[in-house]
């Protein structure tokens, strides 16, 4: 709002902090990450593994709150779950106990609205699920499981898709295909997209741009833009760029993984630690 | 195991034809009912009851052969026929144990359903209730019975008292069980829609809970049938309890087998409806 005529970033995230308080002592998850992601852009986030990914993920969905900093949504802050995001999980996170249908179904009872059928009926058939409307999670495969979970939280038409490791439990080419798939209704629908992967190759398939965070307490370490066009095919995927720039991001999350390790804790509590 | 694990997902065939797969495996794959007789094919339905056949008639065999008093035990023809005979007078009976079973096993599981559903939301009263609900589940109820009656008298009331007090443990604790398997993912998905407490309460909770549940109700309707008989059998002149009582002083062994007989089939029944319940609502469980 004060910036005037800059560019307002469809999601932003503004020196998000986040300290877990556990048994064990705080836990300095997030320090004074900022990061903006642009309306209509797919932003992919790597990093070694307990970099607070996910915790930044969650954020963002407003199912977390932060410790310090915030998060502001075409330019709101979020301060609890919005309608206007949607969300995929790890695992396909499905409710056993209900069919597709049910499943998608299940954002729109929680609302209070009436499912919205003919855009219901799109996803299902954009994604091949047609006709699988009747069957239970546990009959179908982990990549139709994955499709369906990326049915519900596409059936709300949120602009912003938040996917959290979507498709880590599946194989190889089942991955391939659902990258595939997310690139497909990406060009379909322009939903804003901020996937989270520990999949470098992933990560470039699919982005506009890829974070890679810090270890431990998280922040922006380096930023990667992919300048491929869409769709992108898997030839691109074996061209030298594509290489160079994997490795690149590789080099970036080893020197993360082996970097000397900032204080976990804030100033306040190693003042308290010592002797 | 061949049909029904793999599915192929890149296949376009058509749902319908592998409903049947999908099916047979939810029926055997309740694994809260796995001690249960499953699905038998013909082949092992004839093969029980060639057993029974055998069981059966070899017990009448040797019981005539060796000329086994009536009092000791009668065959199994003559326990037959007293059922055919004596079902008239014994049917009341039946009717007062089911009233008795149906309404104290009612009002037991609804508290403990209620109980364990508000109890499992603070986990620190949990801590402190469930050393008391451990003594509810493991006192036998039916110590209690004579007090009762010196209280109530030899009616109804005592019995069905007893009776909730039988079953309403044994469903709040393993409801409370079922309550507890929070599973984080799942609540994070319905408040990610804004979900209200009491919605993440009917639309998770209590389906992710209902296998349990379920396990619950039935383990106490046992316990209820069991609690019913036994305080009939202790006071007042009604019941299938008192009949067992009533024959057995009368030394009419072949009645007495009879009613013996009606509540075995009474225990199956509760046992087959439950997991019939089970199989059609709780079947998603593998």
């Amino acid at each position: 709002m004060n910036t005037g005529d800059a560019k307002k970033p469809k999601l932003g995230v503004q020196a998000a902090t986040k300290i877990y308080h556990t048994a064990s002592g705080d836990l300095l998850a997030l320090d004074r990450c900022s990061l903006d992601v642009s309306a209509n852009e797919i932003v992919s986030i790597v990093g070694p593994s307990g970099c607070g990914k996910t915790t930044l993920l969650w954020s963002m969905s407003g199912l977390h709150s932060l410790t310090s900093g915030e998060i502001r949504l075409d330019g709101k802050a979020i301060t609890g779950p919005h309608p206007d995001i949607g969300i995929v999980f790890q695992e396909a996170n499905l409710l056993p106990w209900r069919n597709l249908d049910a499943n998608i179904r299940f954002p729109f009872e929680i609302k209070g609205e009436k499912p919205d059928r003919a855009w219901i009926a799109h996803l299902l058939n954009r994604v091949g699920l047609d006709g699988f409307g009747g069957k239970f999670p546990r009959e179908l495969s982990g990549g139709m499981q994955q499709r369906a979970a990326i049915v519900r939280a596409l059936a709300l038409k949120p602009s912003v898709l938040l996917m959290d490791e979507p498709f880590g439990a599946l194989d190889s080419f089942t991955r391939e295909e659902m990258n595939r798939l997310v690139e497909e209704i990406w060009l379909d629908t322009k939903t804003t997209i901020v996937f989270i992967t520990h999949s470098i190759e992933e990560a470039i398939f699919l982005s506009d741009r890829v974070v890679v965070l810090s270890a431990r307490p998280g922040r922006v370490a380096k930023e990667y833009r992919v300048p491929f066009p869409r769709p992108r095919s898997l030839e691109i995927m074996a061209t030298k760029e594509v290489f160079d720039l994997t490795n690149r991001i590789k080099m970036d999350i080893v020197g993360e993984r082996t970097r000397p390790k900032a204080p976990e804790r804030p100033s306040a509590e190693i003042v308290r630690i010592r002797p | 195991m061949s049909g029904g694990d793999a599915i192929p997902e890149f296949s376009k065939s058509k749902s319908g034809a592998k409903s049947g797969d999908g099916h047979e495996v939810s029926l055997t794959n309740l694994s809260a009912f796995a001690s249960g007789p499953g699905i038998k094919s013909g082949k092992e339905v004839a093969a029980i009851l060639a057993v029974a056949v055998i069981i059966i008639g070899s017990i009448e065999l040797a019981l005539r052969l060796f000329h086994v008093p009536l009092y000791i035990m009668p065959p199994p023809s003559s326990i037959a026929y007293a059922l055919f005979d004596e079902f008239p007078l014994i049917a009341p009976h039946l009717g007062y144990t089911l009233v008795e079973l149906v309404s104290g096993f009612t009002i037991g599981a609804i508290v403990g359903l209620v109980l364990a559903a508000v109890i499992t939301q603070f986990p620190f009263a949990e801590k402190i209730v469930a050393p008391y609900i451990l003594l509810l589940v493991t006192t036998p109820m039916l110590a209690l019975v004579p007090l009762l009656i010196l209280r109530f008298g030899f009616g109804y009331t005592p019995r069905i008292i007893a009776v909730a007090l039988a079953a309403g443990p044994m469903v709040m604790i393993n409801a409370a069980t079922g309550f507890r398997r929070v599973d984080s993912a799942k609540i994070a998905l319905a408040r990610s829609y804004g979900a209200s407490t009491l919605q993440i309460f009917w639309k998770i909770r209590a389906p992710m809970a209902l296998p349990m549940i379920l396990v619950g109700l039935m383990i106490g309707a046992i316990f209820g049938l069991l609690t019913a008989v036994g305080a009939e059998m202790v006071g007042g002149g009604f019941g299938l309890g008192n009949r067992l009582t009533t024959y057995s002083s009368m030394i009419q062994m072949p009645q007495f087998f009879a009613v013996v007989l009606i509540l075995s089939t009474l225990g199956i029944l509760i046992y087959v409806l439950f997991f019939l319940i089970g199989k059609k609502w709780a079947s998603w469980e593998a």
